[in-house]
């Protein structure tokens, strides 16, 4: 594969995008996007498991909440300097995706899915109880002046645009080298036919494994950038609702696809955005674009633009 | 009030729990049992239930078991049809794809909670229970007078309690009839066993699939109807209910439906009294993993086979 190669050209080209858009776009939409590019470095992790090694986890808000309260309590309570508690955040997401991952993983199907939203429930369950700390569901905030970096304030509209494309950038075109490596296409081989590839040789009870903790690991980076690029933390995040959005991005925008996550969570966030402006009922919309969406496009935005005018998407 | 009378009153109140969960998950394991689908919107079908009941109430008036009667006919055969249509409509065009359903039923979901919230309001509402007399109960205590009975002051049970309790059993009976003594049974059986072969031999398995889905969500809309009285009407009660069905199904064994009513009785008893006497947050953390090893080391569950 060559550098110039089309999906090399279209990663390259949405991040320049990304760039062009901050000096175009009002505040108001530049502060959505950055938002945008935070959920939708939660919505890769999320395919990683999802689109890719065929896994429908029901508690990924577990991780984003692991991710958010690691880096929260350790900034609040601890008083750490924010890079080590940025680390700290992820750590504390990949840990939990190492002992929910090595446990749910004895299970499959629909066991599998009702595994992890329990454990998701028992982490919800887990951060109300500890309100004392965690404040439950009213959460808390993370002072303007805990949340500077190398003398930056991350506070303001430009300093979180950079950080969270840069974040994003990261997430982005290491996931998309990843499913390229051999251990990605190990991933898809599971996704098809788990029998099939096990009878090949590979040990697909590890590979899955790491998939989720790598997934968990990512979900745990946006969780961390979410609160330390808005300043909040809460119990909202580890709700059941934070679990099925990233589900509901990545078929939006296209399971087992580089660009879909992005796109997927772009399109939701604005939608959710007009609808809320119309009524307080807007996760009616959500429901509404989920049926609609398994009963016509089950591939999502990319995946159908990749059956019918693109085959080279990534 | 000592232990003795305090243990009593507890397992009086977890049998109400247990009744009124014993329908619900009755619904999810019928579902799941014949069509082999998680059906994720099915705390919304209990939720219907209960707010048609306040709908169909407060729209009658007069005395309060008339309205309740109807309710008792009207919210789960409107329930039933509403859920019927939306497997005629949606589950079959996704041809019941394990997947797929469970992200259509979690759509469904949120399509049936919002549109609750549209039209009934974000406002809990209470229904008045048809009779509701309050009892005293008697407590056996060995004293120097020998075997003495009492009336410890707080120990009483509603009669409408007391009615819930018959009426779930005398409806899980009826269902038991229903399943192993009449030809719709017989049908759903087969149509449980071997779909394909049920269908070679004539037996209009699309239709069966709807019929189960229906009366799936009718015996949840069934249980809500009956704990509106002690609860109140809320457009979110829907999730406690899922979670707690869910979980019975599951320690019973997926698709047994014996095991569903043990594991029903077990929970709610051990819900009521655990709360009774434990914090409950603490209660439920503890249940939630519990449920989870027992999926994870036996994801049969206590009475299930291995599902081929």
């Amino acid at each position: 594969m060559t550098l110039f190669s089309k999906p090399n050209l279209l990663h390259i080209g949405v991040l320049l995008g990304l760039i062009v858009l901050y000096f175009m776009l009002p505040p108001y939409h530049s502060g959505n996007l950055s938002r945008i590019m935070v959920l939708a470095i939660y919505a890769m992790g999320y395919n990683v498991l999802f689109g890719y090694t065929g896994l429908l986890s029901l508690g990924h808000a577990m991780f984003f909440a692991a991710g958010m309260y690691g880096f929260g309590l350790a900034v609040n309570l601890g008083g750490v300097p924010l890079p080590i508690a940025f680390l700290l955040g992820i750590a504390s997401a990949g840990l939990l995706a190492v002992v929910v991952g090595s446990l749910a993983l004895r299970t499959t199907g629909v066991a599998f899915m009702i595994v992890t939203l329990m454990f998701a429930q028992t982490a919800y369950l887990v951060v109300l109880y500890f309100g004392e700390y965690t404040r439950g569901d009213e959460g808390f905030v993370v002072q303007q002046a805990q949340r500077t970096f190398a003398g930056v304030d991350l506070t303001t509209d430009t300093a979180r645009y950079v950080t969270a494309l840069v974040l994003f950038a990261i997430c982005f075109l290491a996931l998309a080298r990843l499913v390229k490596t051999p251990f990605g296409k190990t991933l898809v081989a599971i996704r098809e036919n788990e029998e099939r590839a096990r009878m090949l040789g590979y040990d697909t009870k590890v590979h899955k494994l790491k998939a989720i903790i790598i997934s968990g690991l990512v979900a745990g980076v946006a969780g961390a950038a979410y609160a330390m690029l808005f300043g909040y933390v809460g119990a909202t995040f580890a709700t059941v609702q934070y679990s099925i959005l990233p589900l509901l991005w990545v078929l939006l925008g296209g399971a087992g696809t580089t660009v879909g996550p992005l796109i997927g969570v772009f399109f939701m966030f604005y939608l959710i955005d007009f609808s809320s402006s119309v009524t307080t009922a807007y996760l009616l919309v959500v429901g509404i674009v989920l049926v609609l969406l398994t009963m016509f496009a089950p591939k999502g935005i990319c995946g159908e633009l990749r059956r019918r005018v693109f085959p080279w998407l990534p | 009030m000592e232990f003795g009378p305090h243990l009593m009153l507890a397992s009086l109140e977890g049998a109400v729990v247990a009744a009124v969960l014993a329908l619900t998950a009755m619904g999810l394991s019928i579902v799941f049992g014949v069509m082999r689908v998680v059906n994720v919107a099915h705390g919304e079908f209990y939720m219907l239930g209960a707010v048609l009941t306040w709908f169909v109430t407060s729209a009658i008036g007069g005395h309060p078991a008339l309205g309740f009667v109807a309710a008792l006919v009207i919210a789960p055969l409107l329930v039933g049809i509403i859920a019927a249509a939306a497997d005629t409509f949606i589950l079959k065009h996704i041809k019941y794809d394990p997947d797929r359903t469970i992200v259509a039923t979690i759509g469904l979901l949120y399509i049936f909670q919002q549109g609750t919230l549209m039209t009934f309001g974000p406002d809990a509402r209470p229904v008045e229970a048809p009779f509701n007399h309050r009892l005293a109960l008697p407590w056996i205590e060995n004293s120097e007078n020998g075997l003495q009975m009492f009336w410890p002051w707080g120990l009483s049970i509603t009669s409408y309690k007391l009615f819930v309790i018959a009426a779930a059993v005398v409806v899980l009976m009826g269902l038991w009839a229903l399943i192993t003594r009449t030809k719709i049974g017989l049908i759903m059986r087969a149509t449980q066993q071997d779909s394909e072969t049920a269908q070679a031999f004539g037996i209009p398995v699309g239709r069966v699939y709807s019929l189960v889905f229906g009366l799936g969500a009718a015996l949840a809309a069934l249980g809500a109807v009956l704990v509106v009285p002690i609860q109140q009407a809320h457009y979110l009660m829907g999730g406690e209910p899922l979670l707690l069905a869910f979980i019975v199904v599951i320690i019973g064994g997926l698709g047994s439906l014996p095991g569903t009513v043990v594991a029903a009785v077990l929970i709610g008893m051990s819900d009521g009294i655990i709360s009774v006497f434990f914090s409950p947050m603490v209660a439920k953390i503890i249940a939630t993993l519990f449920v989870t090893m027992i999926l994870i080391w036996r994801p049969q569950g206590l009475f299930g086979k291995v599902i081929r």
